[in-house]
């Protein structure tokens, strides 16, 4: 065996019961030389404990400013195969669905074109197509489209939207997660692949939130009910009496305690109800979100860099789901107009709104302040009055 | 088989085709679900890996849900997709765990098709309150920026927790995450426990790159604590870092290449825990640190491995049923928590960056 062939400390990662992705590498090495040379790489980080990639170089598909992330390895001489080992995101299928013959099809393609190996799916929800060189790159997207597969967003492009499995297979879900998402894929096209700006907007349809909307998201749309949660007093008495304490394990574990059990009825004060889930995760079959259901839009979310992580917070506490793609677009669209004259460059909306201040930024959005946005009023008292412009009292936003 | 169109193409296709975003996934869904699209009733739990979903109308969906190492071959794919003919009309899915999940309308094949998936090695479970898969990124399989590997430390992780992610006894769910440096690519700061790739030494500067490879306005911007300022060295415009200031969040490799943070010596990684997405009982929220930082230590990392299984088996004997891991904390409190654990408490747990004294003790509740 070559020598460089040789993944002493990789191998010791086959073993045990957990699926090896170093069995994936080997799989895919037996017949493509460039994931032979990955595997060769990583042997080597794992010896100098030391990353081997460069930093990414600017390349992509003709016309497109997203959608492949440049690699270059810093020890080539050693490693031709991955000289350039580029990846290309291609937008998945909302909900990641797939038929079979889809997957054939996309793997066939990748199997001409790249290293073999695959991510299913990527930290963004794309399909990452791990490695390839960047002549293979053009031919690999072409194909990809004649098969109806596009390419996802990277950079400071609008990232690829995703969305929770929703009304596909999920009963809690208040609003068609993945027909929303399909759609406001579709309609931002240009900026998920001509970098407009860094944002992404995550769908999901109920506060469990199942793809982490509230705290990845600039835009987290969560679904949401407004009127009583649908009851069914015989599958409550069910899972009583099949086990299941009720009162300690549902009603003492409501955040609103709105919820009273005397042993055979449970009464549900909802005006009371925060819609945090837990006692319809604990009982699905006895209750059911409300009938008049939409979604909740929070704005903001983002990891640490640059200073903190931000959570998204509330800004329109309820959206029919009717109105939800349209909403969207008009918010996404004053935003838009806002960060165009204001924004940064890389400057999330979160650190956007950090620095104008929350206020200065409704305004700019049109949007009034209502209290279901704030955890609880300032506690400082440095107010930042406005000049009396019309003879108003100063809390007009002219 | 589900036909799908397609056009195979040799060599160059013959017309470029630009801008038309993800196929529509309703010629993905199986029969049942379009059928029952927005018309679902309720599920149940058939056991770890197995659920069943009742629509309006009766009809029944169930799922088998895999661990998968989220990277695979081709030929594993292809694998799934054979097992997703053999057993359901060729429908399947993907989760947002980067677990695989078959979708069957006849119970009968659930336990044949669980049975073939473990004996190709893929366990079946991560539903309920079991451990599920770690979402993770890509570690030094293909990131310029990692401190660490990914794909390693899971695996190694995985291996010792798998007990928990075939069976749902644990008080609540466990959301682990691992981000191999702080872009964390992923929700690691809000996970039940996060394990985070570290820098501890300042970036090298390479004043012979500065000026052909970086913007030094931007790269001056980049830095949150304003520790690099524009120097002239050897007569060309560069950078100094101010070392007392840097806090190795690497920003500033990530607008500039010619700053690099990688150090075989310090990289690291640390442990992070309590956090939370769902907005179940208690609001979502971030994860704390636990151990400032463990070493580098491949191929199976076997500090990070102990240090994390530690906390699930001290959270799995002390929190109470639904509590997740900062709900239980909360009720605790951190002195027993780092009591409890074994882990040391040090002065890089007190925050000291922008909102710290949010997190300082201001009250005299106190348990003793």
């Amino acid at each position: 065996m070559d020598e460089k062939k040789q993944t002493k400390l990789l191998d010791q990662l086959e073993s045990g019961p957990w699926p090896s992705f170093v069995k994936e590498i080997k799989k895919a090495a037996a017949t493509n030389p460039a994931a032979g040379d990955l595997l060769g790489q990583l042997e080597l980080s794992y010896e100098e404990k030391k990353v081997h990639w460069k930093h990414g170089g600017i390349v992509g598909v003709l016309g497109y400013g997203g959608g492949v992330i440049g690699r270059y390895s810093d020890v080539p001489e050693k490693f031709p195969k991955v000289a350039h080992f580029h990846t290309l995101r291609v937008n998945m299928p909302t909900g990641w669905f797939y038929a079979s013959d889809a997957l054939r099809t996309i793997y066939d393609i990748w199997e001409r074109h790249g290293s073999g190996l695959t991510n299913m799916h990527g930290s963004t929800g794309d399909i990452i197509l791990l490695g390839t060189t960047t002549d293979q790159l053009e031919p690999a997207f072409q194909e990809l489209t004649q098969a109806g597969f596009d390419l996802g967003g990277s950079g400071s492009a609008l990232r690829t939207p995703s969305a929770c499995v929703g009304q596909a297979r999920c009963e809690w879900a208040c609003y068609d997660t993945m027909g929303v998402c399909n759609h406001v894929t579709h309609h931002y096209q240009d900026e998920l692949h001509r970098p407009a700006w860094p944002y992404k907007f995550k769908f999901s349809g109920c506060p469990n939130d199942c793809v982490a909307s509230i705290a990845r998201a600039d835009l987290s749309v969560i679904g949401m009910w407004k009127d009583e949660i649908q009851q069914d007093d015989a599958a409550v008495a069910e899972y009583a009496a099949a086990g299941l304490d009720i009162q300690k394990d549902v009603c003492d574990r409501c955040p609103a305690k709105c919820m009273n059990w005397d042993g055979k009825k449970l009464s549900i004060d909802n005006p009371e109800c925060v819609h945090c889930m837990h006692c319809l995760n604990v009982m699905p079959k006895a209750l059911r979100p409300g009938k008049e259901r939409g979604a909740i839009f929070l704005l903001g979310a983002k990891a640490p860099i640059l200073q903190g992580a931000v959570l998204s917070s509330v800004l329109i506490p309820f959206v029919p789901a009717a109105e939800i793609v349209d909403t969207l677009k008009e918010l996404v669209s004053r935003i838009w107009e806002f960060w165009d004259e204001y924004g940064h460059n890389r400057e999330r909306v979160a650190e956007l709104i950090q620095r104008v201040g929350m206020a200065a930024f409704l305004d700019a959005i049109g949007l009034d302040p209502v209290p279901e946005m704030v955890a609880a009023p300032r506690d400082n008292p440095y107010i930042f009055f406005q000049k009396e412009s019309d003879g108003s009292n100063g809390d007009d936003k002219g | 088989m589900v036909p799908m169109e397609t056009t195979k193409v040799e060599g160059q296709p013959r017309k470029r085709i630009t801008d038309i975003g993800p196929p529509n996934f309703e010629k993905f869904l199986h029969p049942l679900i379009k059928k029952n699209y927005g018309q679902w009733k309720y599920h149940e739990s058939l056991g770890p890996g197995r659920l069943c979903h009742v629509a309006e109308s009766g009809d029944r969906i169930y799922t088998v849900r895999a661990g998968s190492p989220r990277l695979l071959s081709i030929h594993t794919i292809r694998y799934f997709a054979d097992l997703a003919d053999k057993y359901c009309g060729g429908y399947l899915r993907f989760t947002s765990r980067n677990n695989v999940e078959f979708l069957l309308d006849d119970p009968a094949r659930i336990e044949p098709l669980k049975k073939e998936l473990e004996q190709a090695g893929f366990p079946v479970g991560g539903t309920n309150n079991a451990i599920s898969n770690i979402v993770h990124t890509q570690g030094w399989v293909h990131c310029h920026s990692a401190a660490t590997d990914a794909s390693g430390i899971v695996k190694s992780v995985m291996d010792e927790l798998h007990y928990h992610f075939t069976h749902q006894e644990l008080p609540g769910k466990i959301r682990i995450a691992l981000a191999c440096c702080l872009n964390m690519c992923g929700a690691v700061h809000c996970s039940d426990i996060a394990i985070l790739g570290i820098h501890r030494q300042p970036p090298v500067v390479r004043h012979d790159l500065v000026p052909k490879v970086c913007e030094v306005p931007t790269l001056i911007a980049s830095c949150p604590t304003g520790a690099i300022r524009p120097a002239t060295v050897d007569g060309k415009p560069s950078v100094e870092v101010i070392e007392q200031q840097c806090m190795f969040c690497g920003n500033c490799f990530t607008v500039c290449p010619a700053l690099p943070m990688a150090n075989a010596e310090f990289d690291g990684v640390s442990i992070w825990v309590g956090g939370k997405v769902s907005n179940a009982r208690s609001a979502p929220r971030f994860s704390k640190l636990a151990i400032p930082y463990l070493p580098n230590n491949p191929p199976r990392w076997p500090e990070v491995v102990k240090a994390v299984v530690n906390i699930v088996e001290v959270y799995a004997k002390n929190a109470r049923k639904f509590e997740r891991m900062g709900e239980w904390i909360d009720r605790i409190g951190w002195p027993k928590f780092f009591k409890l654990t074994g882990i040391e408490f040090t002065r890089y747990h007190i925050d000291d960056f922008r909102f710290a004294p949010l997190t300082f003790a201001r009250s005299t509740h106190i348990r003793f």
